[in-house]
């Protein structure tokens, strides 16, 4: 009883915690789930054919292609300006900076309704209303991973100790050698985790997305629809799938920093 | 201010001094000061100790030495060139950071071979091996900074500044981090390398014991400019102003007026008992002085005692605390105009243990006394509980 | 000589933080691009929608619309949708509020009780956000469905009616909502309470105060910015979402994401989602005002 009541607090974070993933695991019970019927949302019988037959769902792997199209072109874009950004923000000094780092900041304070709406209302009063699609998703996926990349990558470099610049060229290495060698294999990190957040942010995106999209269709707006068609169980494979990919990564990740951290003799 | 024809003036000179040679050197950041017109000459296989309090401009001396910091005005120059605007990979000029500023993402062997690699240096191999062995590392050479303690990560810091046989070795207070025993036996390492390696090291302190156990010269520095340069028991002995005589060990600085001086001795007034400096000691033209003169040189002795040699003998003191270190004994003694005055006595059993409340005759020697501007602060450098 | 006179020695560190930044055209050009698309797609966008609100209704997607500076639009759009506008609050603030809780016991128990186990615990947060957030809704589903385990037991224990449900109600969006947001406010809760020093708490305790006067004096005080942070990172997105509502909850409980959503698709009223929105924003810009400020200044107990 004593035991219970020292662990209270830990306890109950852990019941928090499990709450967290119960409807992960109702997600990869449900990818292996044979449906009776369409409309019915409930575990009937055991199958693999959810995962043999992938594409099998009618459209699903045409919206899946283009999330992760969009969502490759979107990261690379928005982590490319938003490194930039992060090194004027941290390391440069100029007017209009406290104003510059408010701009980055507001987009993550906006509701993605708003955010959505605005960049519809741009599109159409710019006389783009006819040609919705795959660019202006792409555009508006860029604009709302941006803020996340700054703040990433500005949180790695201001970290980082500026000693260790100064110690490089000490050790006569030229400001471009002391980039490339010293600064940037530092921030790396922040820049790759900064890439993937902006990713599965690009690839997960529905509002504002379902706002812009016109007629394409992306994997999250094909989930959407099926709901009130019949969700296809193939989409809880790729839920499995997904998240067993980024366990996968941050687990390797996690691995690797170990095995960097270990003593060799 | 001409700084232009200064140094135009002094490169006939510059050009043939074979060290480093600092010439009204001046570092301002808007109405702040850090560093006014210095002048410094090091030669060349040398060992000085920059030694101030926080803030008196010691780092940012190092720091524009090594090109880190770009001088307001003034001149270096190494070994006949001038160096004071050239970019710090440029210079033959290596650091010991504060905090190493080892690289995190490098093994100990990339972090030791980085410089020699940016020089395109051949055969780095074995001259890495060469250097980890000569501070102890040998065995380490995979391992990643994180993974080694403070005395070690020091150690690499200095292997990868020195590997590169700079002309000049900067040392910004390395040992800060370090606990006092480890403190101790890298103070004496250091010291090894540098007579075994006979390259000229500066090193930044704020630890006047350190400085003096290290440095052949040291140079004493507050609020940007350097109030004495000399060997460490020159300093010690000898101070020139208020300032060395407090941040170096401690003084008993006391009020007198000057009554005669010679071409030997300066004779002072103090409270009415007349004591007498040497002239080389005396540091001050004016009527009035402080009459300075170390704990450890003031004798304590019962009252009408006899003195086993002769010397100023002030009567009247009591003791007014007693702190028995072991080593030594060290008692405050109230004199009769009021001051206290601190006297260390070695425990070498001679002399008995006094009491507070006693009455006792002071007395020391002439030659170990020391007259200073009256002007000056008698507090200035006073170390206040730890630094 | 200069006098030795005390000068207040000014710290080193001083004197190294103005070096430390860069001055010139190059902090310009770098952060340019960014800036730009930002001004291009975050701030001027907002300037079309505030126009859009304004144009007279009676155009069209496909006549176009002319700009007449038609601010009845506001009332208008709000006299028929006051009631989703209002409830998109509502359920927001309820939808935050459960989230700090259950949210601060997870963050508290993270930094302070889970030793070496912190960094697996926040990998185990953010695993299940990498998901897609539209398939784990939909687990809900099937999670609180009429016929399901949840369900069953709420009427075992009597607390739902014997033909009650969960679905359809507004229990099940806030319960959505709930857990779409929970990361949101256990990432800043977790980083403002891992920089508490425990030494802190242990003071309070050598001086005689018991756990729950602890937490309460040392432990919330020094958390309030990460639950400022926290609170708005969740708030804000919790009004605006509809998904948890059209998929967990019947029209019912119709929230004003979704009012705008079908106002520009399905409508055509693109003055009146324009004015809603922006309404929507400037609601929650003035709220946001009001609390960091309250936030910033009270002395909370």
């Amino acid at each position: 009883m004593r035991w219970i009541r020292e662990h209270l607090v830990l306890l109950l974070g852990l019941l928090v915690l499990i709450y967290m993933f119960v409807p992960i695991f109702v997600v990869v019970l449900m990818s292996f789930n044979d449906p009776v019927s369409r409309n019915v949302y409930r575990f009937d019988g055991f199958t693999l054919d959810n995962w043999t037959n992938f594409c099998g769902a009618q459209g699903m792997c045409d919206a899946l292609w283009l999330s992760i199209r969009i969502g490759l072109l979107a990261t690379v874009v928005a982590t490319i300006l938003g490194t930039l950004a992060a090194f004027a923000l941290v390391r440069h000094d100029f007017a209009g900076r406290s104003a510059s780092n408010l701009l980055i900041f507001l987009p993550m304070a906006a509701p993605e309704i708003v955010l959505g709406s605005s960049l519809l209302a741009l599109f159409v009063s710019s006389g783009f209303a006819g040609q919705l699609g795959f660019w202006t998703i792409f555009i508006a996926h860029v604009m709302f991973c941006l803020s996340f990349v700054v703040v990433t990558v500005r949180a790695r470099l201001a970290g980082m100790d500026d000693n260790l610049e100064q110690a490089a060229m000490d050790l006569y290495a030229t400001p471009s050698q002391t980039f490339w060698r010293v600064t940037f294999p530092l921030v790396l990190p922040g820049i790759v985790g900064a890439a993937l957040l902006s990713f599965s942010l690009s690839f997960d995106d529905f509002i504002i997305t379902n706002l812009n999209a016109g007629s394409e269709t992306t994997f999250p707006m094909y989930v959407w629809g099926a709901a009130q068609r019949g969700v296809p169980m193939q989409v809880n494979v790729v839920g499995t799938i997904m998240f067993l990919l980024s366990v996968a990564i941050v687990v390797a990740g996690e691995i690797t920093s170990r095995r960097r951290r270990a003593a060799l003799t | 201010m001409s700084q232009v024809a200064d140094v135009q003036r002094e490169r006939a000179d510059d050009s043939s001094y074979d060290g480093l040679r600092i010439r009204e050197l001046t570092k301002s950041y808007g109405v702040f000061t850090a560093v006014q017109h210095l002048d410094l000459d090091i030669p060349r296989g040398s060992f000085i100790a920059l030694l101030g309090p926080s803030g008196c401009g010691k780092t940012t001396t190092l720091r524009m030495v090594a090109g880190l910091e770009t001088p307001t005005s003034g001149s270096i120059t190494l070994a006949g060139e001038d160096i004071t605007f050239a970019k710090p990979y440029k210079r033959p000029v290596n650091t010991v950071f504060q905090n190493y500023a080892l690289f995190p993402h490098l093994d100990i062997f990339e972090n030791v071979a980085f410089g020699l690699k940016r020089r395109k240096v051949k055969d780095v191999e074995q001259q890495v091996r060469d250097m980890l062995d000569l501070v102890e590392l040998g065995s380490q050479t995979r391992k990643k900074p994180a993974q080694l303690s403070g005395g070690q990560q020091q150690r690499v810091a200095l292997a990868r500044a020195l590997i590169n046989r700079p002309e000049v070795l900067l040392l910004d207070e390395p040992l800060g981090a370090l606990d006092l025993k480890l403190r101790r036996s890298m103070q004496i390492e250091i010291k090894r390398i540098q007579v075994e390696v006979g390259l000229t090291f500066v090193h930044v302190t704020h630890d006047q014991e350190e400085a003096m156990t290290m440095a052949d010269t040291v140079a004493v520095m507050n609020a940007g400019v350097i109030e004495q340069l000399g060997a460490p028991a020159e300093l010690y002995e000898n101070p020139r102003s208020t300032f060395v005589a407090n941040f170096l060990g401690q003084s008993n600085l006391i009020e007198g007026t000057v009554l005669g001086r010679s071409a030997d001795v300066t004779t002072v007034d103090m409270h009415g008992i007349q004591v007498s400096v040497p002239t080389e000691r005396t540091h001050t033209d004016g009527d009035k002085g402080w009459i300075g003169i170390r704990p450890e040189k003031v004798l304590i002795g019962e009252v009408g005692e006899e003195l086993d040699a002769p010397g100023n003998t002030i009567p009247g003191g009591v003791v007014s605390d007693v702190s028995f270190n072991g080593v030594s004994t060290q008692y405050l003694v109230r004199m009769p105009w009021g001051q206290e005055l601190q006297v260390f006595q070695q425990n070498t059993g001679r002399v008995r243990l006094f009491r507070s409340g006693e009455p006792v005759e002071l007395s020391w020697r002439p030659e170990y006394a020391f007259l200073l501007d009256f002007s000056q602060d008698a507090s200035a450098g006073a170390q206040k509980g730890d630094d | 000589m200069t006098s030795t006179a005390g000068v207040a020695p000014v710290a080193a560190a001083d004197v190294r933080a103005d070096t430390g930044r860069r001055r010139g055209r190059t902090g310009y050009l770098l952060l340019l691009p960014a800036f730009l698309t930002l001004l291009l797609f975050f701030v001027l966008p907002f300037y079309s929608l505030v126009a859009t609100s304004l144009y007279d209704p009676s155009g069209s997607d496909i006549e176009g619309y002319s700009m007449t500076y038609h601010v009845a639009n506001y009332w208008d759009a709000l006299q028929e949708f006051w009631r989703p506008l209002l409830r998109s609050l509502w359920y927001g603030a309820i939808a935050t509020v459960i989230c700090l809780v259950l949210g601060y016991v997870l963050a508290y128990a993270m930094a302070f009780k889970a030793g070496r186990w912190k960094y697996l615990l926040l990998v185990l947060v953010i695993a299940p956000f990498f998901t897609s957030f539209l398939v784990r809704t939909l687990s809900w589903k099937l999670i609180l469905a009429d016929d399901g385990y949840v369900v069953d037991l709420l009427q075992f224990l009597h607390i739902l009616g014997e033909d009650g449900r969960l679905l359809a109600t507004p229990v099940a969006v806030v319960a959505g909502l709930v857990y779409n947001f929970l990361p949101f406010m256990i990432l800043p809760l977790f980083a403002s309470l891992d920089r508490i020093d425990h030494r802190l708490v242990e003071a309070s305790s050598d001086l005689y105060a018991s756990p729950f006067v602890g937490f309460f004096k040392v432990t919330w005080p020094l958390s309030l910015p990460g639950v400022v942070s926290g609170t708005l990172l969740t708030f804000i997105p919790a009004v605006g979402d509809y998904i948890n509502q059209v998929l967990l909850g019947s029209p019912n409980q119709r929230m004003i994401g979704s009012v705008i959503q079908s106002q520009f698709v399905d409508a055509n009223n693109y003055p009146s989602a324009a004015s809603l929105s922006t309404m929507l924003m400037l609601l929650i810009l003035a709220m946001v005002l009001v609390y960091i400020r309250r936030a910033g200044t009270e002395e909370l107990l």
